[in-house]
C-alpha cells in the first residue's frame, strides 16, 4: 500500500474498576458474577432520600493508580453530577468528576522509550447493565449489581499516532495498573473498558480533523482492529473528497466492521454541576506520601534493573517483567541460582508454557522457585542434561517431589565418569564397525551417528561433552594405530 | 392539664412523672384528628389508631414498672410526607409516589422513634416541597386552622396545621426556602430551620440538596428546642452533616437576652411588607430590647437578589434530584408498552404536577450548555454574596430579627395562578437557606382578622442555642396568645 497522505490521531478513554471490597458510595459488595440485583441497597438503587458516602479505600486506590501513572494529584477535587436518562442509571445522574478531577497529567511509557501523555484521571461510579432476553424484543432487564462500583477514567491526550501504538499503550497501562494492584483489569468482566476516538489530518497539518468515536471494543486486539478499520475508512472517505461525520460507531468483533450506533445519540448536554451531597474531596500530602511509599517497583524500572542486575537480554527482561508475580518468581530463583541466563531461558520457555497450559499464575505454580533453583543447579553441575531437567520438571509439576530424588527415581543422572563412558565407546565402536570404517575413511559426518548411537545406548544419560571427547579420542587412536 | 393547648414539653414532663398517661395524650390527639382532620386535611397518611394506643399503653406500663423512659416517650408527632419511615408510605404529595413504600427510615425519624415519640402519620405538603401554600399537593390542599378559607402556608403546611390544630404535639417539616418557617408563621406555631448540616438529610426526599434541612414545628419555642436536640447531630450516612454533636439547646433556653445584639435590616421593612405584619414584628423586636438586648442597624443588601438566585440554584439541583422518578424502578409507570423515551415522557408527564414541571424546566435550562454561566453560575455568585452579607452583619450583631412573611395567611386559590406572587411569599426566608444559617419563627401577634403574625430570627451557623434563647424571650413577652378557634372558618372578612 502506498504511504498515506494522512497522519492518524487517536485518543483513548479507559475505565478501570478499582479493587475495593465495597462500592464507591454504599456498603454493597463490589463483585462480579453474582445473581442479578443481589448486590444492591437503597443507595445504589437511587431510592428517594438516599445519600452517597464516599468509600475512602476507592480514593486510596485511585491515588495509587495516579501515582503509578505519574499524574499530579489535586489537593482539592470536586465530584459532579453528570445528568442523563438511561434505565441502568438509577438516579438519572452519574456521580463523576468534571472540571476539577482528582488527577491531572500522567503518562504511560511505551517499549521504545517514548511516552503517551494523559490529560486526566477522575473517579466515578459505574452504571448498571441492561440485559436483553433472547427471543424477546419487547423488554429489557436491568441488573444493578455493578451500579456504584468504583471506577477511574483515564483519558489520553490525542497523541497516539497508530492503532499499533494504541495497542502498546493499553498493554503498558494494564501492566502498570496490575503492578500497582488497583484493578484486576479483566476485560471479560468489564473491569477494564476502552473507548477510542480517531481522526485523520493531512500530513504536517496541526489542526485536528473531525473525529469519530468507537465503542464496544472488548479486547486490546479489538481496539487495534477497529482503529485500523476506521483509519482506512476515513482515509477512503477523505480521498473520495467526502467529509467524515462526527459520530459514534459500534465495533462488531465478528464481522470486523463498525457501524453507526443504531439509537441516534443526540449531542448530549450532561449539564454537569457540583454534587451537593458530597463535600469537596481533600487529599492531603501526607496521604499521598504514605500511598507512594507502598507503591511497588513499576514494570519500566524493573525491566532496566533486570537487564543491569541479572544481565538478561531486553526481550527476556520484557517477558519476565510482564507481570509482577512472574518477576518476583524470577528474582527468587535468581537469588538461589547463579546462572541467571539459564534461569531466564527456562522461565520464559518451559515454565511459561506450563503456566499457560494450566491457566495458572506464577505464585500458584506447583513448582516453587526454590525447587526450580535446585533443579537448574543439577543442570549446571552436569548431574543431568537440560532435556532430562525438562522431564524432571514435568514430574515435579504434576506430582511434586524433590528434584534430586526425582532424578534418581527416573535414573536420569548423567554418566560423566570417564571409565564408564569409555566402556560405552568401546562397545559402540565394536557394534558399528562399518560406520567406524567410513569415519576412518574420512567421512567426518558419521561421527554424529556414532555419538547418537552411544547416547542411545546410555539411555540418554551420557554426559554429551565427555562422551564426545572420549569417542573422538578412541577413534583417533584407531586412526593413529592404522597409520603406525 | 389542658391537653389541647399544652405545649409538648409540659406533656413530656407529665408523662415522665406519671401525672398524665400517654394513653390520654394519644386519645386527645386522636380526638382532634377525628374532629378536624376531614375538614383541615393535614395528613396524607394516618397511623392506625389501635397501634398508637398500644404504643401509648406500653409507655404507661413501662413507667408503672419504673423503667427509665426515653426523652420523648409517648409524645405523638407528625412527619412531613417527604421524610421516609419504613412501614408508612412516602408520597411527597405527588402522584409519582402515590403507592411508594420506602425500604428504610430517615435518620431524623429514627432518632425520634429511638427517643420514644409516636408517629401519628405523614403530613400533607406541596408536591416535592415545591410551593408556599400546600395547594400543590396532588392529594388536595390543607386548610389553615386559624381561618379555614386560608392556606396553611407551605410546603410543610400539613405539619404546621397539624400542630396548630392539636392533631400532633409537634411535627417535622423540611425547609428549602422557607418551607418550615412560612407555614409555622401562617399557623401561629414556632418553627426552626436548623443550620445546614445540623440535622441529617438522610431519608429526606431531596428537593435542593444544598438547601434542604429537616426541622421541628412546635407549639412553643421550648418544644422546638426539645425536638431539635433529639434529631440534631452528626450522621455518618450524610456526608454533608456537620461533624459535631447537636442538641443541648433546651438547657440554655432561659438564659435571657441581656447584652444580646439584635441586628435589624431596615430594607426588610420597606415595600411589600403588610403594615400590620410590620407593626407586630416591631413589637417583637421591642420585646427583645425590653428584655435586655441591644438593637443595632445592619444591612443585607444582596438579599434583593435572593429570590431569583434561589429559584435558579435550587431548581438546578431539583432538576437532577427528580430525574430518578422515571418509571423504571418504583413509583408511577406509564407508557411502558411503547419506547423507552415514550415511557419516560408519559411517566413524568402524568406523575408530576405543573409546579414541579416548571421547576424542572427552569433548573434544566439554568444548567444547559450555553446558559449555565449566565444563570446557574451567577446564582452561585449571589449565594456567596448573601453569605458574605450575613458574615459582615454578624460582626456587629448576634442574631438578626425581621419579618417571616410579607403577609399573614392568604386565601386558598389566591396566588395559585400567579407563580411569581407565590414565590415572593418566601422573600424573607430564602436568604437563610442561601447562606445555610439557622432561622426561627415565633408568633408575635395577630392581624385584625385574628391571623397569626411571626417574627423571624436568624443566627450564626450552629448557634441554634442563642437563636432559640432569643425566641423564648419573644415568646415570654406574651404578644401572641390562644389557639385557633375550634370552629375555625370565620375569617372570611
Ligand atoms: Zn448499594
Amino acid at each position: 500500500m502506498a504511504e498515506s497522505p494522512f497522519d492518524i490521531v487517536i485518543g483513548l478513554e479507559v475505565h478501570a474498576r478499582l479493587l475495593t471490597e465495597s462500592k464507591i458510595f454504599c456498603p454493597c459488595a463490589n463483585r462480579f458474577g453474582e445473581e442479578p440485583n443481589s448486590l444492591v441497597c437503597p443507595v445504589c438503587l437511587g431510592m428517594p432520600g438516599v445519600l452517597p458516602v464516599l468509600n475512602h479505600r476507592a480514593v486510596d486506590l485511585a491515588v495509587r493508580a495516579a501515582l503509578a501513572l505519574d499524574g499530579r494529584i489535586r489537593p482539592v477535587s470536586v465530584f459532579a453530577r453528570k445528568n442523563y436518562f438511561y434505565p441502568d442509571l438509577p438516579k438519572g445522574y452519574q456521580i463523576s468528576q468534571f472540571d476539577r478531577p482528582f488527577c491531572e497529567g500522567g503518562a504511560v511509557p511505551l517499549p521504545d522509550g517514548s511516552k503517551i501523555e494523559l490529560i486526566r484521571i477522575h473517579l466515578e461510579e459505574d452504571a448498571g447493565k441492561l440485559l436483553h432476553p433472547e427471543g424477546d424484543d419487547g423488554h429489557s432487564l436491568v441488573d444493578l449489581n455493578r451500579c456504584g462500583d468504583p471506577l477511574i477514567e483515564i483519558v489520553t491526550a490525542p497523541v497516539i499516532t497508530s492503532p499499533e501504538e494504541a495497542y502498546l499503550f493499553l498493554v503498558g497501562l494494564k501492566e502498570i495498573l496490575l503492578y500497582a494492584g488497583v484493578s484486576d483489569c479483566n476485560m471479560e468482566e468489564g473491569s477494564l473498558r476502552c473507548d477510542a476516538n480517531l481522526s485523520l489530518r493531512p500530513r504536517g497539518e496541526t489542526k485536528l480533523g473531525t473525529k469519530t468515536e468507537l465503542k464496544n471494543l472488548n479486547s486490546f486486539s479489538a481496539v487495534r482492529a477497529a482503529l485500523r478499520w476506521e483509519a482506512t475508512r476515513q482515509e477512503r472517505t477523505l480521498l473520495d473528497g467526502k467529509k467524515v461525520n462526527h459520530e459514534t460507531l459500534l465495533w462488531n468483533a465478528e464481522t470486523k466492521e463498525a457501524s453507526p450506533m443504531r439509537t441516534k445519540e443526540e449531542a448530549h448536554d450532561y449539564r454537569y454541576f457540583p454534587e451537593p451531597d458530597l463535600p469537596p474531596l481533600v487529599i492531603d500530602p501526607s496521604r499521598i506520601d504514605s500511598i507512594r511509599a507502598t507503591l511497588p517497583e513499576l514494570p519500566g524500572p524493573k525491566r532496566e534493573r533486570f537487564m543491569k542486575e541479572y544481565g538478561v537480554r531486553r526481550y527476556d527482561a520484557e517477558v519476565l517483567t510482564s507481570s509482577a508475580e512472574l518477576a518476583d518468581y524470577y528474582e527468587k530463583v535468581a537469588a538461589r541460582f547463579p546462572d541467571r541466563a539459564l534461569a531466564a531461558a527456562f522461565l520464559t520457555g518451559t515454565f511459561l508454557r506450563y503456566l499457560s497450559e494450566d491457566d495458572t499464575a506464577p505464585g500458584l505454580a506447583p513448582v516453587g522457585p526454590g525447587a526450580l533453583a535446585r533443579l537448574l543447579s543439577l543442570v549446571r553441575d552436569e548431574t543431568i542434561s537440560l532435556s532430562a531437567a525438562k522431564k524432571v520438571f514435568d514430574v515435579l509439576w504434576k506430582e511434586g517431589g524433590e528434584p534430586a530424588e526425582v532424578v534418581d527415581r527416573l535414573a536420569l543422572r548423567q554418566i560423566s565418569d570417564e571409565g564408564e563412558v569409555e566402556k560405552l565407546v568401546v562397545s559402540v565402536i565394536d557394534e558399528n564397525a562399518p560406520q567406524v570404517e567410513q569415519f576412518l575413511g574420512g567421512k567426518e559426518k558419521v561421527f554424529g551417528f556414532l555419538v547418537g548411537a552411544a547416547m542411545k545406548k546410555s539411555g540418554g544419560r551420557a554426559n554429551p561433552s565427555v562422551l564426545g571427547e572420549a569417542l573422538r579420542a578412541a577413534l583417533e587412536k584407531r586412526r593413529g594405530g592404522r597409520r603406525a | 392539664m389542658d391537653l389541647r393547648n399544652a405545649p409538648a414539653h409540659t406533656i413530656r414532663d407529665a408523662i415522665r412523672d406519671g401525672s398524665i398517661e400517654a394513653r390520654a395524650v394519644v386519645e386527645s390527639v386522636l380526638d382532634a384528628i377525628a374532629r378536624d382532620e376531614s375538614d383541615l386535611h393535614c395528613y396524607l397518611h394516618l397511623a392506625g389508631r389501635d397501634r398508637l394506643l398500644e404504643e401509648a399503653d406500653r409507655v404507661d406500663e413501662a413507667r408503672r414498672r419504673g423503667d427509665p423512659l426515653p426523652l420523648l416517650a409517648g409524645i405523638p408527632c407528625a412527619l412531613k410526607d417527604n421524610i421516609v419511615v419504613k412501614g408508612m408510605p412516602a408520597t411527597c404529595g405527588s402522584k409519582m409516589l402515590e403507592r411508594f413504600h420506602p425500604p428504610y427510615t430517615a435518620t431524623a425519624a429514627r432518632r425520634l422513634l429511638d427517643a420514644g415519640a409516636l408517629i401519628t402519620g405523614k403530613t400533607n405538603m406541596d408536591e416535592f416541597a415545591m410551593g408556599s401554600s400546600t395547594e400543590n399537593s396532588a392529594f388536595g390542599a390543607t386548610r389553615n386552622p386559624w381561618g379555614r378559607d386560608r392556606v396553611p402556608g407551605g410546603s410543610s403546611g400539613g405539619s404546621a396545621a397539624a400542630v396548630a390544630a392539636g392533631e400532633a404535639l409537634f411535627a417535622l417539616g423540611s425547609d428549602t426556602g422557607g418551607s418550615i418557617r412560612q407555614p409555622a408563621a401562617f399557623c401561629g406555631v414556632a418553627g426552626l430551620k436548623p443550620t445546614y448540616g445540623a440535622v441529617s438529610r438522610r431519608g429526606l426526599v431531596a428537593f435542593a440538596s444544598s438547601f434542604d434541612q429537616i426541622g421541628p414545628i412546635g407549639r412553643s419555642v421550648r418544644d422546638v428546642a426539645m425536638v431539635f436536640d433529639a434529631i440534631a447531630g452528626v450522621d455518618p450516612r450524610d456526608s454533608t452533616s456537620a461533624t459535631r454533636e447537636g442538641g443541648g439547646t433546651e438547657e440554655t433556653l432561659d438564659a435571657g437576652v441581656a447584652g444580646l445584639r439584635v441586628g435589624v435590616a431596615e430594607e426588610f421593612f420597606r415595600e411589600g411588607l403588610d403594615a400590620e405584619v410590620a407593626r407586630a414584628v416591631r413589637r417583637g423586636i421591642e420585646a427583645l430590647r425590653v428584655a435586655g438586648a441591644a438593637v443595632v442597624d445592619i444591612s443585607l443588601s444582596s438579599s434583593r437578589f435572593a429570590i431569583p438566585a434561589y429559584y435558579i440554584a435550587a431548581d438546578a439541583e431539583a432538576s437532577a434530584n427528580l430525574a430518578r422518578f422515571d418509571g423504571v424502578r418504583y413509583g408511577l409507570r406509564r407508557g411502558a408498552s411503547g419506547s423507552l423515551g415514550g415511557m419516560y415522557r408519559a411517566t413524568r408527564n402524568d406523575g408530576f404536577g405543573a409546579e414541579v414541571k416548571r421547576r424542572i424546566l427552569i433548573g434544566t435550562f439554568a444548567l444547559s450548555s450555553g446558559y449555565r454561566e449566565a444563570w446557574y453560575e451567577r446564582a452561585m455568585k449571589v449565594r456567596s454574596l448573601v453569605a458574605a452579607d450575613y458574615a459582615a452583619a454578624f460582626e456587629i450583631c448576634d442574631i438578626i430579627a425581621g419579618p417571616a412573611t410579607p403577609t399573614t395567611a392568604f386565601r386558598l386559590g389566591e396566588k395559585q395562578n400567579d407563580p411569581l406572587a407565590m414565590y415572593l411569599s418566601d422573600v424573607y426566608t430564602i436568604s437563610a437557606n442561601l447562606a445555610g444559617l439557622p432561622a426561627l419563627v415565633v408568633p408575635c401577634g395577630s392581624d385584625r382578622s385574628g391571623l397569626p403574625v411571626a417574627i423571624q430570627l436568624t443566627g450564626r451557623a450552629f448557634d441554634e442555642a442563642t437563636l432559640l434563647g432569643a425566641g423564648a424571650a419573644v415568646e415570654r413577652a406574651g404578644l401572641f396568645s390562644g389557639g385557633p378557634r375550634a370552629d375555625g372558618g370565620e375569617h372570611h372578612g
